[in-house]
């Protein structure tokens, strides 16, 4: 039987790869945006998971709402990516390390 | 009155010097000089009725000062006798030397500035010596040393004039260290600063002791001793002389009015204030009688070896200040005051004898290029010539009487310091004698020499076309720097050209010889008219209390042997004779005397080496002190203190800044790091 644990151990194991995608990635960008929405979606199925467990639609309503953020976010993400690319010419993450004083 | 004596060159001062450029040249000098004038006049007033009137001394209160537990200061004008004299010489000249900077200062760019400061000294001086408590003193004795400072600095873009009023400054604040310290130690004895109550009470302290590292120490000589240092300093007296002849950096009617008629003579006049003081310690008097006699006798032998005109007259200054002094040591306090006021008109005589002279010459001030101008200035010939009989003691002169009574006050003393300070003093006299006809031989008579000057090439030259002659008068203040201090000791009359050079010297114009006429006539008579008043038998109904009288003394003075009344006149004459036969008849003499005795005139060039022994103790001993204090601070305070915060700063810094690396992963592991930090925290506590 498919359990609760379940459910929140391949959430942990999604918000893992999405946390190490970020910080082990030195080439691209895009795998960065990619990452972060492997985090939104492992909390999704937090989410969803608990919101089935505990018999409440508040969870499943806010899953909703998050993925939509995420569709935001992946659009306004990428805009930035090309504008970005346009005017340096690459997306390397090695090469952005302008946000110092 | 004596409220608008005091305060009308206090409010011509601040009118000449806020008004300054606004108001011109002509309003200033002419608000300071009226202003001047009319204060002499009511001083002459008061003199009149407090001193030769026979009227009551009093006490005029204005104002409240310092109200603090015991110490209870007023503003207060005290008026008797003895301020009467000081108020009438005060005024007098400074009024003297106001008109006669008309003249002198003509070409000056600063002159609303000038006439000033001119005038704020003479208010400071004034309070000075209407003082009714030490303190107000004292802010007189500060005022008139800010005045002196400024003036002596008056030509700031001259380096050494900056360098000689900075040394006036710093000199005069060892004696007013003593100063202060003495009015301490009197309110302490005391508990009041009020000079009535001190003066009566003295007395009754006499032969009081304290102790001081276990020692005991009498309490008045101690006193007296603190208090002299101060009148030391101001009166440039041996030890604290150093910056009297320095100061004559600064334009020459401040010579005569500050350096030589009024300021330096406020420690003798102090120390007769104070006489009731003094004549409880018979320590603190011999002192005071040794250290003039002292200061006499140097002074004078530094004085034959000048050859800067006013310098001459700066160190003859301090060799009569020292007379003054050991009258003072010898009880002779009307002696003493009355010196004070003949040495004011003859000396202020001969210094702005002296200025016209250099005035005339385009500020050349070496003697050694002077001579035969008798001719081309006979008036300022004849007032120069009436002042050094009056300072030599010619007699009938000023000088005579005042002279006279302080040797023989010195020699009826009876003392062993009263008959050393005689023995000096005849010999000073002698003294000056020499070196003032050196001078007045040296500047007026023989042949011109003024051809090798380069003040005097300068002007020479000048005078050749239009635009020269005004760039002149633009600059002719600049160009006396190196009169004086630079020139080398070459021996009188050594190497210098004779010959005019195409230069002809002319009389100065009248603002500077109408003064010089009334001083002349206070040079000759000052003495006849006053000797029975300050010194006669009754000389205490005119004193009356304000300076000790010794009656005894007096009559002492009045029963000497007959060679001790000859003596300053014989002195006289042997000091003629032999600058006469120095300076006129055998002109290579003096150069002979400097090569056979190279050591004393070394010595005597070098002015007892006191500059050069200063230098080597106190100036060194600083630098090496401030260098050892200095390390101090650099290797402990600033290295544990100021320095070691920034450094630690620095370095914390330089750790900060590897965590703002710019990459972005960087940035979101911290926000995690962050996060999860703080959740840590919080969330247990959530569910607790």
């Amino acid at each position: 039987m498919i359990g609760l644990g379940h459910y929140l151990a391949v959430g942990a194991i999604l918000f893992v790869i999405g946390v190490l995608g970020i910080f082990i990635n030195r080439k691209n960008v895009i795998i960065i945006l990619m990452s972060i929405e492997l985090i939104l979606l492992a909390v999704n199925i937090n989410l969803v998971a608990f919101s089935s467990f505990a018999h409440d639609l508040v969870g499943q309503v806010f899953a909703m709402f998050v993925l939509t953020v995420a569709a935001g976010e992946a659009a306004i993400g990428l805009a930035i990516l090309v504008v970005y690319f346009r005017n340096r010419g690459t997306i390397t993450v090695d090469d952005i390390n302008q946000m110092k004083g | 009155m004596i409220q608008l004596l005091v305060f009308l060159p206090l409010a011509a001062a601040l009118v000449a010097g806020l008004g300054n450029r606004t108001i011109g040249d002509v309003a200033a000098k002419s608000v300071t000089t009226v202003a001047l004038f009319f204060s002499a006049a009511l001083s002459w007033v008061v003199f009149a009725d407090t001193g030769l009137g026979h009227g009551a001394a009093y006490t005029l209160p204005v104002l409240d000062w310092i109200d603090s537990g015991d110490l209870h200061i007023a503003w207060a004008f005290k008026v008797d006798a003895l301020t009467s004299v000081m108020l009438v010489v005060i005024t007098t000249v400074s009024a003297l030397v106001h008109l006669y900077s008309w003249g002198y200062m003509a070409e000056d760019p600063d002159q609303p500035r000038f006439f000033a400061y001119l005038s704020l000294f003479t208010f400071a001086m004034l309070m000075l010596v209407t003082a009714d408590n030490l303190v107000q003193m004292f802010f007189g004795w500060e005022g008139v040393g800010l005045a002196s400072y400024l003036l002596i600095g008056f030509w700031y873009y001259k380096p050494s004039a900056n360098a000689a009023a900075i040394k006036a400054f710093v000199v005069n604040r060892v004696g007013d260290f003593g100063f202060s310290l003495g009015i301490f130690g009197t309110f302490l004895v005391f508990k009041t600063v009020k000079l009535d109550a001190i003066l009566a009470a003295a007395p009754g302290m006499a032969g009081a002791t304290f102790h001081f590292l276990g020692a005991p120490v009498d309490v008045m000589t101690c006193l007296c001793l603190l208090l002299f240092v101060g009148a030391m300093g101001k009166s440039a007296q041996l030890g604290l002389h150093t910056w009297l002849p320095d100061a004559m950096e600064g334009p020459t009617p401040v010579s005569a009015l500050i350096h030589a008629a009024t300021m330096v003579t406020a420690g003798v006049f102090m120390v007769c204030r104070l006489s009731p003081m003094f004549e409880t310690s018979a320590t603190a008097l011999t002192v005071v009688t040794y250290v003039g006699a002292a200061t006499a006798l140097f002074a004078a032998t530094v004085a034959c070896v000048q050859t800067d005109i006013k310098r001459v007259i700066a160190y003859s200054t301090c060799s009569q200040l020292g007379y003054m002094f050991f009258a003072a040591g010898s009880g002779a306090y009307g002696a003493a005051m009355f010196h004070l006021f003949t040495h004011a008109f003859f000396k202020a005589l001969l210094f702005l004898g002296a200025g016209a002279v250099i005035h005339s010459m385009h500020h050349e001030q070496d003697m050694r290029y002077y001579g035969g101008l008798r001719r081309s200035l006979p008036l300022t010939f004849a007032a120069m010539t009436i002042g050094t009989l009056s300072l030599t003691g010619f007699f009938f002169t000023s000088g005579y009487y005042s002279k006279d009574a302080i040797l023989e006050a010195a020699f009826a003393r009876g003392t062993t310091a009263g008959v050393v300070a005689f023995v000096v003093g005849a010999f000073v006299a002698f003294l000056t004698s020499f070196y003032s006809w050196r001078l007045a031989f040296l500047t007026f008579f023989s042949e011109p020499r003024w051809a090798g000057s380069e003040h005097i090439a300068h002007a020479a030259h000048g005078h050749d076309s239009p635009e020269a002659d005004a760039a002149h008068a633009g600059g002719t203040e600049g160009t006396n720097d190196s009169a004086g201090m630079e020139h080398d000791h070459a021996p009188v009359a050594a190497q210098v050209p004779t010959g005019t050079g195409g230069y002809h010297p002319h009389e100065s114009p009248w603002t500077m010889l109408l003064p010089l006429g009334v001083l002349s006539v206070g040079a000759l008579l000052a003495g006849f008219v006053f000797h029975d008043t300050f010194l006669g038998p009754d000389a205490n109904a005119f004193w009356r209390g304000s300076a000790f009288v010794h009656r005894d003394l007096a009559e002492a003075m009045e029963r000497v042997p007959g060679w001790v009344v000859w003596t300053p006149g014989v002195a006289f004459f042997l000091g003629l004779a032999l600058a006469a036969q120095n300076y006129l008849r055998d002109v290579a003499a003096p150069q002979r005397f400097a090569d056979t005795f190279r050591g004393l005139y070394a010595f005597l060039v070098h002015k007892w080496y006191f500059d050069e022994l200063y230098q080597l103790v106190f100036i060194r001993g600083a630098i090496g002190a401030g260098r050892l204090f200095w390390s101090g601070d650099r290797n402990v305070i600033d290295r544990f203190g100021p320095d070691g915060v920034t450094t630690l700063v620095g370095n914390t810094a330089v750790v900060a800044k590897r965590f703002q690396s710019g990459y972005l992963y960087t940035y979101a592991l911290m926000m995690l790091v962050g996060v999860a930090a703080a959740a840590t925290w919080f969330v247990p506590r959530l569910f607790q």
